[in-house]
């Protein structure tokens, strides 16, 4: 035994002195506010103090630590009284989803016992070891620096006041304490633990061997589950029509990371197991490694009756599009490319099962309950009533959380062994099996007149979707509905294809298909411009997208379009920008500095599709409002913004709410978290079924809807002029779930399908943005240090401005990535030292300017905003670079060496 | 045996006689190298051989502990010639990894973008070896063999760094260069060492660079063409014959055109660096 001290008490430690302090501290002590994000030094989530200083607890070997004083997450609180570090991180939004932030904190703590008052600079180089995906750092930044004195408490808003106000996550509190309950945090010891072997090529046929025999040579290995095994059907699929991936592959794998069996059995056993000598025989074939292979003639079919390797096509066309190129003055022809790109969200896959009777009650870090329910029970053989989905906190999603991952596994092994499972994800099993973004090949013909109106655009993408469909229909269909951009056109023709190939699925990855085709509009746009003699922001101006106008798909809008509102905000940003960069550029050599601009708009929620949205919300005999939240928060904050708006439909005080998590036993299906269209379809939805308790209790004592609802304990005060009356709640039967009255609230946008054309009104609602980049280009090197970013987005009303930001500023670093180091290969980089994703010094000062629109579909107003923030990112960097050096980089990431490549080919 | 954490090195010289053993001392690369697997292998920690992991002067040399962490580097009184490894202390992965991993692991671990390597070619450094049977020293080209080898014995420790003062004089400086600010491998690293005599010409030069060959090289040509000229003229010297000597490859992280141009670039902003010291 060891014995170490963590957080103040001697605990005993057992087993391997080599084991890593992060397992010891999450398994044997329940310390599970330390994260394991990689499990190779390269993320921090996991980092703690040893006696005083900051280390890895994943490299860290337990048995060095005898008579060592260990700090974790769980030693900076007490209880649920924050430090004023945490309650600094709590009011400045520095916690999204909350996975990194135990490392976070750590690293700040680390920093403000050695500086006590540290400077912005200091801040960055102590954090600099631990990375962030939703955030973008800059909260973190300003929540360490804002510590030292951090006073608060800033009250929550008066009753009726929460919406518009900065008012704390919610949630918060457990994600700074490490209480958060996150895909890894569920199981209890006596969980067995489940592996998959996995392809380790692109493209292979297989044979299993003796599975009974490897059962029975390796101690501790239970069972072995290979597609035959799965009682139901051997596949899915996010859209039902498309279902295409097999749970297990069978006799033949089309990527690299492709399932083939389950190993499960005791925790240490099948942790030491070494899975290459598990008994298969490849057979390796020559796989199609981009769309280009896929679709020569000689190349292999992936999939029966997908002719050609193509997917599905998309097309949106209005008017006569040659014609109108044709009689154009200017029209330029530029072509772009864009790698896949991994979601690299701070927790990798996780979860837990067990089977309880004939159900299964699955906890899992998902996007999206109910339709993994469904999935799940397909695979399974059983009626979707059998399954439960419990979602935990979610450690990033980002699109990918919404396939499929782990789910079918832990079914397979807690239903057949009647035991509870666990698994996680290493690091490199998540980003070799998981979806990606769409490499992408993006060409634009876009003209103007000299008078600087746009006359039409042709727009032909090609997206990688990898071996299996996923969201590639939707990607698919979503890219040419937007790849226009926010602007006017005579005539317009967008055609996509998705083509399969042997890599890995591509998916959903906020934006869907948008960031990729907006990289060529946008950087398009700034040579149109140059072409034509305009300022680049002047033009965008002029032939910018306004209520009235017909959009590509012919929709049109009587209101709750700012997107003129968005550039008119950068305009003076921009005037004093280009002056700068024109000074600094007259007086030195060696660096260049540049501005870009760009526009974007995006649809919230479904492309024509149905796309509905249930809340309940009730009152406890107790007194207290419980609303059921089946919008999973992933970490852009639904959970608070939700409640803010029942809070304000109820006119009540945001702390008179509880929250019932998402479950889909309990909570109605609120639709999945993707599309950006929680806030607008799920707010909407708890706005009516808040609106409608309010009303219910009014009626009851006969008040008018004017009256106001005080809620007690066992009872509902009603103030209406000047009388007031009592609801006794105890004396209600209460329902199933206990509550004395509910209410559901219900939404589904109106929308229409696309004709073959692609006309029609696929989303209620679009928000717009516009983005500007200022940065330096060092010429000799090929490298961009970006400076500042300012941000103005259309978010129609924002119900939290701090939220808003979140996503902005989250969304522009993704964005940063995307455009500058972002390139993910399989095979190659499938850790997160070589796949790199921005770091805290990575990411600018950004300035964000809300624009509130107010629509008048949106709940108080307010739009969705979470995947608009990245789409104009990165051309608005391409656009600056262009502008510093010249000479546009067409194939993203803008690396050094790519950089380079272009200034030299000036 | 499965887990030894000796307190003497003595103890540690017999264990390693006797055992086919691995050797961990921050674990930054050790633990990695095991990502998602049990650790069940021999083991010697050597972190509870605080004798070797002190800085300071023995004689006319410094001497570097191997369990010097990077952390310590930063914050040592060292001469400014060692600045250069001061500089990369600070870069090496974050915080994290500057508290534990040491110097001694970066060398072993033999990596072409070792962030320890450029520095100390340019101060002379050699590497005192120890094992039941004795010490030796060797310079640290001849430690470092080739990609990812080493000269070390089986039965051998990297006990210490070993830097001759003389070596230590002028101004260095350290130029670590990739993708992302932070938690970067380098895709070049670039350091250079200038000593100015007072009429302001060169009296002496050291420049390596590092991840553009198997090991990190010296610029010995250059180091001569510098000898002798003004030290504002260093950077204007560099040409691309003095890399010729570099062998950079492919990879994920930049082309071997790319590095090497960068290499050249950096070279220059390191001698650069060194003129403009404060």
């Amino acid at each position: 035994m060891i014995a170490i001290r963590v957080n103040g008490a001697d605990v005993q430690v057992g087993g391997s002195r080599l084991r890593r302090l992060s397992d010891v501290l999450r398994a044997d002590l329940g310390l599970t506010g330390t994260k394991v994000g990689c499990e190779t030094g390269d993320c921090g989530a996991c980092a703690v103090m040893v006696d005083g200083a900051l280390v890895n607890s994943c490299t860290t070997p337990v048995g060095r630590l005898e008579a060592g004083n260990v700090t974790t997450v769980e030693g900076l609180s007490n209880g649920d009284t924050l430090s004023s570090l945490q309650r600094s991180f709590l009011r400045h939004g520095a916690a999204q989803c909350g996975v990194c932030t135990p490392g976070m904190l750590m690293a700040a703590t680390a920093l403000l016992q050695e500086i006590p008052q540290p400077s912005e600079r200091q801040v960055e180089e102590a954090l600099g070891g631990v990375l962030c995906r939703c955030t973008g750092y800059r909260k973190i930044i300003a929540a360490v620096l804002a510590a030292p004195e951090f006073a608060e408490d800033e009250m929550d808003p008066p009753a009726g006041k929460a919406v518009g106000s900065r008012v704390a996550r919610v949630d918060g509190v457990a994600k700074l304490t490490g209480s958060d309950v996150f895909g890894d945090d569920v199981a209890t010891a006596e969980a067995l633990l489940i592996r998959i072997v996995r392809s380790p090529f692109h493209r292979a046929s297989f044979v299993i061997g003796d599975v009974d025999g490897y059962v029975a040579a390796n101690h501790g290995v239970i069972a072995v589950f290979t597609s035959g095994d799965v009682p139901g059907r051997n596949w899915f699929g996010v859209i039902p029509a498309f279902a295409d991936q097999p749970v297990l592959a069978e006799a033949q794998v089309r990527h690299r990371g492709e399932p083939i069996a389950v190993v499960v059995g005791e925790r240490d056993s099948i942790q030491s197991l070494d899975l290459d000598l598990f008994p298969v025989e490849w057979d390796e074939k020559p796989p199609a490694m981009s769309p280009e292979e896929a679709l020569a003639p000689d190349s292999h079919l992936l999939h029966e009756g997908r002719d050609e390797n193509v997917l599905v096509r998309g097309l949106v066309r209005r008017g006569d599009v040659d014609g109108a190129l044709a009689a154009s003055d200017v029209v330029i022809d530029a072509s772009y490319s864009t790698p896949f790109i991994e979601h690299a969200y701070i927790e990798p896959e996780a979860g837990h099962a067990v089977r309880i009777g004939d159900r299964l009650e699955i906890n899992v870090a998902t996007q999206t309950p109910h339709m993994d329910r469904t999935e799940v029970a397909a695979i399974m053989g059983l009626d979707p009533s059998a399954v439960i989905i419990r979602p935990t906190a979610v450690g990033g999603g980002f699109g990918s959380k919404l396939d499929l991952s782990v789910q079918p596994f832990l079914a397979l092994a807690a239903w057949y062994l009647g035991r509870p499972v666990r698994i996680t994800y290493t690091r490199s099993e998540s980003m070799m099996s998981t979806t990606k973004r769409h490499p992408a090949e993006v060409s634009v013909r876009v003209g103007a007149d000299s008078d600087g109106s746009l006359t039409a655009m042709d727009f032909v993408g090609r997206f990688d979707t990898g071996a299996y469909a996923s969201w590639g229909p939707t990607v698919a269909n979503r890219a040419p509905v937007h790849a226009g951009g926010p602007y006017v056109y005579e005539a317009y023709r967008a055609s996509t294809m998705a083509v399969h190939t042997n890599q890995p699925p591509s998916g959903a990855f906020r934006g869907f298909g948008v960031p990729q085709s907006a990289v060529a509009q946008e950087c398009a746009f700034d040579e149109l411009a140059d072409a034509l003699g305009m300022d680049r922001l002047a033009f965008r101006l002029r032939n910018a997208f306004t209520a009235g106008q017909p959009t590509l798909t012919g929709q049109v809008f009587d209101s709750g379009v700012g997107f003129k509102e968005c550039l008119e905000a950068l305009e003076p940003h921009w005037g004093r920008a280009l002056e700068e960069a024109a000074e600094f550029n007259g007086t030195r050599s060696g660096k260049r500095r540049g501005v870009g601009v760009a526009g974007l708009w995006y649809g919230c929620g479904n492309t024509g599709l149905p796309n509905p949205s249930s809340i309940k919300i009730g009152v406890a005999p107790t007194g207290r409002v419980v609303l059921y939240q089946g919008a999973v928060d992933i970490g852009q904050g639904a959970s608070t913004v939700l409640s803010q708006i029942c809070a304000d439909a109820l006119g009540v005080d945001l702390g008179a709410i509880d929250r019932v998590g998402a479950d889909t036993d309990t909570t109605p299906d609120a639709g999945k978290t993707s599309a950006s269209r929680q806030t607008f379809i799920s707010g909407n939805a708890a706005h009516a079924a808040a609106s409608e308790l309010r009303s219910t209790l009014l009626v009851m004592v006969g008040a008018s809807q004017k009256g106001r609802l005080e809620f007690r304990s066992n009872r509902v005060l009603v103030h209406d002029q000047g009388k007031v009356f009592e609801i006794d709640l105890t004396s209600l039967a209460p329902d199933a779930d206990g509550l004395a009255v509910v209410a559901v609230g219900s939404f589904d946008p109106v929308t229409s399908g696309l004709d073959e054309n692609g006309q029609g009104s696929p989303y209620a609602i679009y928000g717009f943005g516009a983005q500007m980049t200022e940065l330096v280009v060092d010429v000799d090197l090929g490298t961009v240090e970006l400076l500042r970013i300012v941000a103005a987005h259309d978010v129609g009303r924002a119900i939290n401005p701090t939220l808003v930001e979140g996503q902005i500023e989250g969304g522009i670093a993704q964005g940063i990535g995307f455009a500058l180091m972002e390139e993910y290969l399989p095979g190659r980089s499938e850790n997160l030292h070589d796949y790199l994703i921005p770091t805290i010094g990575d990411v600018p000062e950004i300035v964000s300017i809300l624009i509130e629109s107010n629509d008048p579909l949106g709940p108080y107003g307010a739009k969705g905003v979470g995947e608009h923030t990245l789409v104009a990112t990165a051309p608005s960097i391409l656009n600056a670079i262009r502008d510093a050096i010249g000479v546009s980089v067409r194939r993203l990431p803008a690396s050094p060496t790519r950089l380079l490549e272009a200034i030299e080919s000036r | 045996m499965q887990y030894a954490n000796p307190a003497t090195l003595a103890k540690a010289l017999e264990l390693m006689s006797q055992h086919d053993i691995s050797v961990v001392a921050g674990g930054t690369d050790f633990y990695p190298a095991r990502a998602g697997r049990t650790v069940d292998e021999p083991v010697l920690d050597l972190t509870g051989l605080s004798e070797l992991g002190n800085i300071g002067a023995s004689g006319d040399r410094i001497r570097i502990g191997a369990l010097a962490t990077w952390t310590e580097i930063a914050h040592a009184a060292l001469p400014d010639g060692c600045r250069a490894l001061q500089q990369a202390a600070v870069e090496v992965g974050g915080r994290q990894i500057q508290n534990v991993g040491t110097i001694g692991g970066n060398l072993c671990n033999s990596s072409p973008a070792a962030d320890g390597v450029p520095p100390l070619l340019l101060v002379d450094a050699s590497v005192e070896l120890m094992s039941v049977s004795g010490v030796r020293t060797l310079r640290l080209e001849e430690f470092l063999v080739g990609y990812r080898r080493t000269a070390l014995r089986s039965d051998e420790l990297l006990t210490a760094v070993l830097i001759p003062r003389e070596a230590t004089g002028g101004h260095s400086a350290f130029i670590k260069f990739g993708s992302r600010r932070h938690l970067v491998i380098s895709i070049v690293m670039a350091g250079a060492r200038l000593v100015v005599a007072d009429d302001g010409t060169i009296a002496d030069a050291r420049v390596a660079v590092g991840a553009c060959s198997p090991v990190a090289e010296r610029l010995e040509a250059l180091e001569q063409d510098l000898l002798g000229l003004a030290a504002g003229e260093a950077a204007g010297c560099v040409a691309n014959r003095h890399l010729e000597m570099l062998s950079p490859i492919d990879d994920v992280r930049a082309s071997a055109d790319y590095r090497r141009t960068a290499a050249r670039v950096l070279v220059k902003r390191a001698l650069d660096g060194c003129v403009m010291h404060p």
